[in-house]
């Protein structure tokens, strides 16, 4: 759905072909939603079934360019007049795999966090490496720079969200109705499950 | 590459006896010169601790802590004050700066205490705070100034007279988001120029900032991350 809107708001600016529409796309939001060319070309053919662009012929050098219709311009409007649905949490692996370890004997769930914490983190620094070189203040630079930040938010959160759960779980292994584990009988005792609380064996920092 | 700072097997325990708490625990740890290191951890990891040692503001139970080679615990109050002066700047949460002092006076002050003459003294602190972009306010008092220019002249404080060890507790913690990015972009300048930076947060997005980001749980540490690579592939073509 967000391919299709983002094409039609690309052609607001004025008729395009399909790998000028692909490369405008990648300006402003990099290599990540990466797009290949026949994505957008089978994306402009169903736009105009559905008369919200059309067909004006081949240009010159050959390419198939297309316009937006009227139809096409107040879809644009209305996608940008309404929010992004928040409807059901798309599946979230890595909550299902914390959700599981706690709740499945024998996992070291301390462990299953700081890897992903770790992972996460190097993530986060690579964004931000690029984030460093992302200043400009021009449209396409702006737009980049507002993706990166939200791939950095969701990162972020990501990371936030873990360090709450190691938190709680904390808190549930030193509960002393939790320790004697009469709870629920499939749930392990919390307290072993944070024992190593790390995925190194060695302290040793250096490089 | 030269470590500018050196942690080897450090343990730090404050009490005794019942009330002995272990801060740090045989902890390693090295800061190069040209990169950002981040510690992260909850409160109470020992994340605060290590950076009171690496500031010779406090001294470990065992252990060894060097700055630019020298051991800090052979060399006795004086000489770890004289270390603070001239190898490490130290960069706190809520700025610290003395009130009654304008910023250029401020910043001058540890090159003043430092035995350096009143004029040079002004002259390392007028381009220290240039180079944080902050020339234009020098006579300013801490008090006629945003939270973000306060903590500009907190770094040029920490890096004036060319040392080559900035140490930063939270530095971002007092302000907002895109101010606490441009303080962290100003340390950054200055690893990238050659100091050693070692940042204490919490807050992944500025540790984020960091060539590797060591994790600290219950005085131990558990983890790094750290990604050498410079990962382009997702940047836009230009």
């Amino acid at each position: 759905m967000s391919v299709r809107n983002a094409l039609l708001a690309l052609l607001e600016q004025g008729p395009r072909y399909g790998y000028q529409l692909r490369a405008e796309f990648e300006d402003r939001t990099g290599g990540t939603w990466p797009l290949n060319v026949g994505q957008v070309y089978t994306t402009l053919a169903r736009l105009e079934r559905d008369g919200f662009v059309e067909g004006r012929g081949a240009d010159d050098d050959g390419h198939l360019v297309y316009a937006v219709t009227e139809r096409g311009r107040a879809e644009v409007s209305a996608w940008f007049s309404s929010p992004v649905p928040r409807t059901q949490p798309p599946r979230e692996e890595l909550a299902i795999k914390l959700a599981l370890a706690v709740s499945v004997p024998g996992v070291d769930v301390g462990a299953v966090i700081q890897q992903q914490r770790s992972a996460t983190m190097a993530g986060l620094q690579d964004y931000t490496r690029l984030k460093r070189r992302a200043t400009g203040n021009e449209p396409h630079e702006l737009a980049w720079g507002l993706v990166l930040d939200s791939l950095v938010f969701n990162a972020e959160a990501e990371i936030r969200w873990l360090d709450h759960c190691e938190a709680r779980l904390r808190r549930a292994a030193a509960d002393p109705d939790v320790r004697s584990s009469s709870v629920e009988p499939n749930l392990s005792p919390v307290e072993s499950k944070l024992s190593s609380g790390g995925t190194t064996s060695s302290q040793d920092v250096t490089r | 590459m030269t470590a500018v700072l050196e942690l080897d097997s450090v343990t730090r325990v404050h009490g005794t006896a019942a009330t002995e708490v272990t801060a740090l625990r045989d902890v390693t740890f090295r800061a190069y010169a040209g990169e950002l290191v981040a510690v992260m951890g909850p409160s109470g990891s020992g994340k605060s601790t290590l950076l009171t040692l690496a500031g010779g503001l406090d001294s470990p139970t065992s252990g060894l802590v060097r700055v630019e080679g020298t051991d800090l615990g052979a060399l006795g109050q004086k000489g770890r004050a004289a270390m603070r002066r001239t190898s490490i700047g130290y960069v706190f949460q809520d700025f610290n700066l003395i009130p009654a002092l304008t910023a250029v006076e401020n910043v001058a002050l540890p090159r003043e205490l430092d035995g350096a003459g009143v004029r040079a003294a002004r002259k390392a602190a007028l381009s220290a705070l240039e180079e944080v972009g902050i020339g234009d306010l020098a006579k300013r008092f801490p008090d006629e100034m945003s939270g973000g220019q306060q903590q500009r002249v907190a770094i040029a404080r920490a890096i004036v007279g060319d040392r080559r060890l900035i140490l930063a507790d939270e530095p971002t913690g007092a302000l907002d988001s895109e101010t606490g990015e441009d303080i962290l972009r100003l340390i950054r300048a200055r690893c990238d120029a050659g100091a050693a930076g070692v940042l204490v947060t919490h807050e992944a997005r500025h540790a984020a900032w960091a060539d590797r980001v060591v994790f600290l749980r219950d005085g131990v540490v558990v983890d790094e991350s750290g990604s050498d690579r410079p990962d382009a592939l997702l940047e836009p073509a230009r």
